[in-house]
């Protein structure tokens, strides 16, 4: 598939201000500047923004708790994501949801959600309501591994096969829920074949990979509108611990080692090298933009003011 | 007497029952080798293994289906939800199974099975992460609700609620796990019945009836007003099924003025309950002013810590209902 280069570089800049959005806001924590929990998607990268990058602004994705990678690539404003993880009036939910539900409509972002397996369902009806509404377009939902284990998953992925419903559903699998190894909680080496139960189309890969990701969802883009959903599982891995306060005792420093010798980021990063693709300056300079977009974003944040209580009763119910 | 946590509370009373009868189990998200989100099983999966703490992938509805169908069939599960929230994925085994089970079978079976879960805002998790959901649970006969408030308590009604045969939703509060109280010693067979308040200070002048997390917040009023000279009776009532009606009714007689606190949402709360459990009575010609409910604000938990912590009754607004009532 030819890739222009503008595009290349768009979604590097992408996988590095994400990756430097989550060091930043770890960073936030450790200083105690942000009350609650979040959960980084450091390792992950490419499945956010591989996916996103291959969709267009009017189709919708339904995000997960660890969805930041999701965000950025879906062109959210980072200035908003991060004044909303400060729980600022300016963030994108007014500072009343927090970073576990960052969205943003304007960009077909329908919500991060803080119940695993809660967005699944949700995507099902969105693809109805797009094929209700002819419009030609379709709906991402993404959810992890552990997901994969509710009911939520197998019921919407049955009424989204019967109804033909164009949405593609992303299983972003980084091998554990929260300390449960995926050799725990299923019974299968492959998470894909799950789609054959329901009759539909399923496919594992390299969720590391970001031109595999962007590729892939390109096609099943074209499939899902043509045939109805799709399976789409990203092999990929969390870095971090679950969520700010992990000890990780489930798994090996070893694990965390080898797997981040996979990084999605320099992988990318020496890809677009090793094809003169873009120069070492090119992407350095990415990289200094990255890192400045982050800091404006937390200076936003900072001098942004609190939401008022006052307020507190708008948008419990629409007028 | 030594002191322990909230959260070590709990998990003594988990296991000292396990020890004490080999047909409870525990079965729950992240409580083996994480030891709990909270970590409240902390070294549990090493004293009793793989076949006593089961680790479940994440899937409330089968965690607590199984739970129901083991409990029908001669084990005591305690079932984990990481959070109250999650309840909702639940519900059907819950409300229509095992609070149904013995009476729509005539009695030939039972649901001995505890179901704990932890609610209450004030952690920053948002509005997915922060309900106290527990009125809904009241209204279902069959099914009893705990939440304790010390750790003393959560203790003794654990073990309770363990030995029980019928399903116990026992509610605790993410803010007290690491709060510390009195317990006495490991191997002190202490329990609790459901069904009996504590009145936690005695009082003439005004009662407040509380639960959970509300109550130390209560009691901290009550301190307040009595350099005031006035003196507040505050009630943990501790089980709000079964409910200690005398309790409350004899309270309102003896102060004449009632205040009913709790954290979940005004509307619809058990708060609602509480008052006409005292106004249904005889208590009613007693009471020198209406029953003053304070709970939550009717909206979701917000984010931002500022309004998180003023959605909930605070010191103040519990003070302002008192005040009204003087
Ligand atoms: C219904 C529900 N159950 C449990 C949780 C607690 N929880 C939050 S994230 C998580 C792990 C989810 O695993 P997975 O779906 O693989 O996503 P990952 O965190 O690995 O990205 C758990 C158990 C929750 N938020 N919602
Ligand atoms: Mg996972």
């Amino acid at each position: 598939m030819k890739i222009n280069k503008e595009k290349h570089l768009d979604m590097y800049l992408k996988m590095v201000q994400t990756r430097k959005f989550e060091e930043k806001a770890a960073k936030l924590f450790v200083q105690g500047k942000v009350h609650g929990t979040a959960h980084f998607c450091i390792g992950e990268e490419a499945t956010g923004i591989g996916v996103c990058s291959a969709l267009e602004n009017e189709d919708y994705i339904l995000q997960t708790h660890r969805g930041h990678n999701q965000g950025i690539g879906k062109n959210m404003d980072i200035n908003r994501m991060m004044a909303e993880f400060l729980g600022k009036e300016t963030g994108y939910c007014k500072g009343k949801g927090g970073c576990m539900h960052i969205a943003d409509f304007s960009k077909g972002s329908l919500g991060a959600n803080g119940i695993v397996g809660g967005g699944i369902p949700l995507a099902v009806g969105a693809a109805l309501s797009q094929k209700y509404r002819k419009k030609d377009n379709i709906t991402v939902g993404f959810f992890g591994d552990g997901a994969a284990n509710e009911g939520s998953f197998h019921e919407a992925l049955n009424l989204a096969s019967v109804w033909k419903l164009p949405v593609l559903f992303v299983c972003t699998n980084n091998y554990y829920g929260m300390s449960m190894n995926v050799n725990k909680s299923m019974n299968i080496d492959d998470i894909s074949i799950r789609a054959k139960s329901y009759g539909m189309k399923g496919l594992a890969i390299d969720g590391n990979d970001v031109l595999k990701v962007y590729e892939e969802t390109i096609k099943a883009k074209k499939y899902v509108k043509e045939h109805g959903p799709m399976l789409l599982v990203l092999n990929t891995y969390r870095w971090m611990g679950h969520s700010k306060s992990d000890p990780q005792a489930y798994r090996t420093k070893e694990e965390v080692r080898e797997w981040k010798e996979k990084c999605p980021v320099k992988r990318y990063n020496e890809y677009l090298l090793k094809e003169g693709i873009a120069s070492v300056d090119e992407l350095a300079a990415l990289d200094v933009r990255a890192a400045q977009d982050i800091e404006s974003a937390v200076d936003y944040a900072e001098s942004s003011p609190e939401p008022r209580i006052e307020n507190i009763l708008d948008d419990v119910y629409a007028d | 007497m030594r002191e322990i946590t909230y959260a070590e509370a709990i998990n003594e009373a988990m296991s000292e029952e396990m020890r004490r009868d080999e047909n409870i189990i525990f079965l729950g998200e992240d409580i083996g080798v994480y030891g709990g989100a909270f970590g409240v099983s902390r070294g549990m999966l090493d004293e009793f293994g793989e076949e006593r703490i089961l680790d479940t992938p994440i899937t409330e509805l089968a965690i607590v289906g199984a739970a129901v169908g083991a409990a029908m069939t001669g084990l005591r599960p305690v079932a984990e939800l990481m959070f109250s929230d999650f309840i909702t994925f639940a519900m059907d085994p819950l409300v229509n199974q095992a609070a149904k089970t013995r009476f729509q079978f005539g009695g030939q079976a039972s649901v001995p099975m505890v179901l704990r879960a932890p609610g209450g805002s004030g952690t920053g998790a948002a509005e997915q992460h922060s309900q106290s959901l527990e009125a809904w649970v009241c209204h279902v006969p069959g099914l009893k609700v705990v939440i304790p408030s010390t750790p003393y308590d959560a203790k003794g009604l654990l073990k309770t609620a363990i030995r029980d045969n019928n399903p116990v939703v026992f509610l605790e509060q993410k803010l007290l796990y690491r709060t510390r109280g009195e317990v006495p010693e490991p191997g002190d067979d202490y329990t609790i019945p459901l069904g009996v308040a504590d009145i936690r200070k005695e009082g003439n002048d005004l009662t407040i009836v509380t639960y959970g997390r509300m109550v130390q917040r209560s009691l901290e009023v009550a301190e307040k007003f009595t350099s005031e000279g006035v003196d507040i009776e505050v009630i943990d009532i501790r089980s709000l099924v079964p409910l200690d009606k005398e309790c409350l009714i004899r309270s309102a007689k003896k102060t004449g003025k009632v205040v009913i606190v709790h954290e979940a949402c005004q509307t619809g709360g058990y708060g609602g309950e509480l008052s006409s459990v005292i106004v249904d009575s005889e208590a009613f010609f007693y009471l020198d002013a209406p029953v003053k409910r304070v709970g939550g604000m009717d909206v979701p938990i917000p984010y931002n810590p500022n309004l998180e912590a003023q959605v909930v009754p605070t010191v103040d607004s519990i003070s302002a209902a008192v005040r009204e009532l003087l």
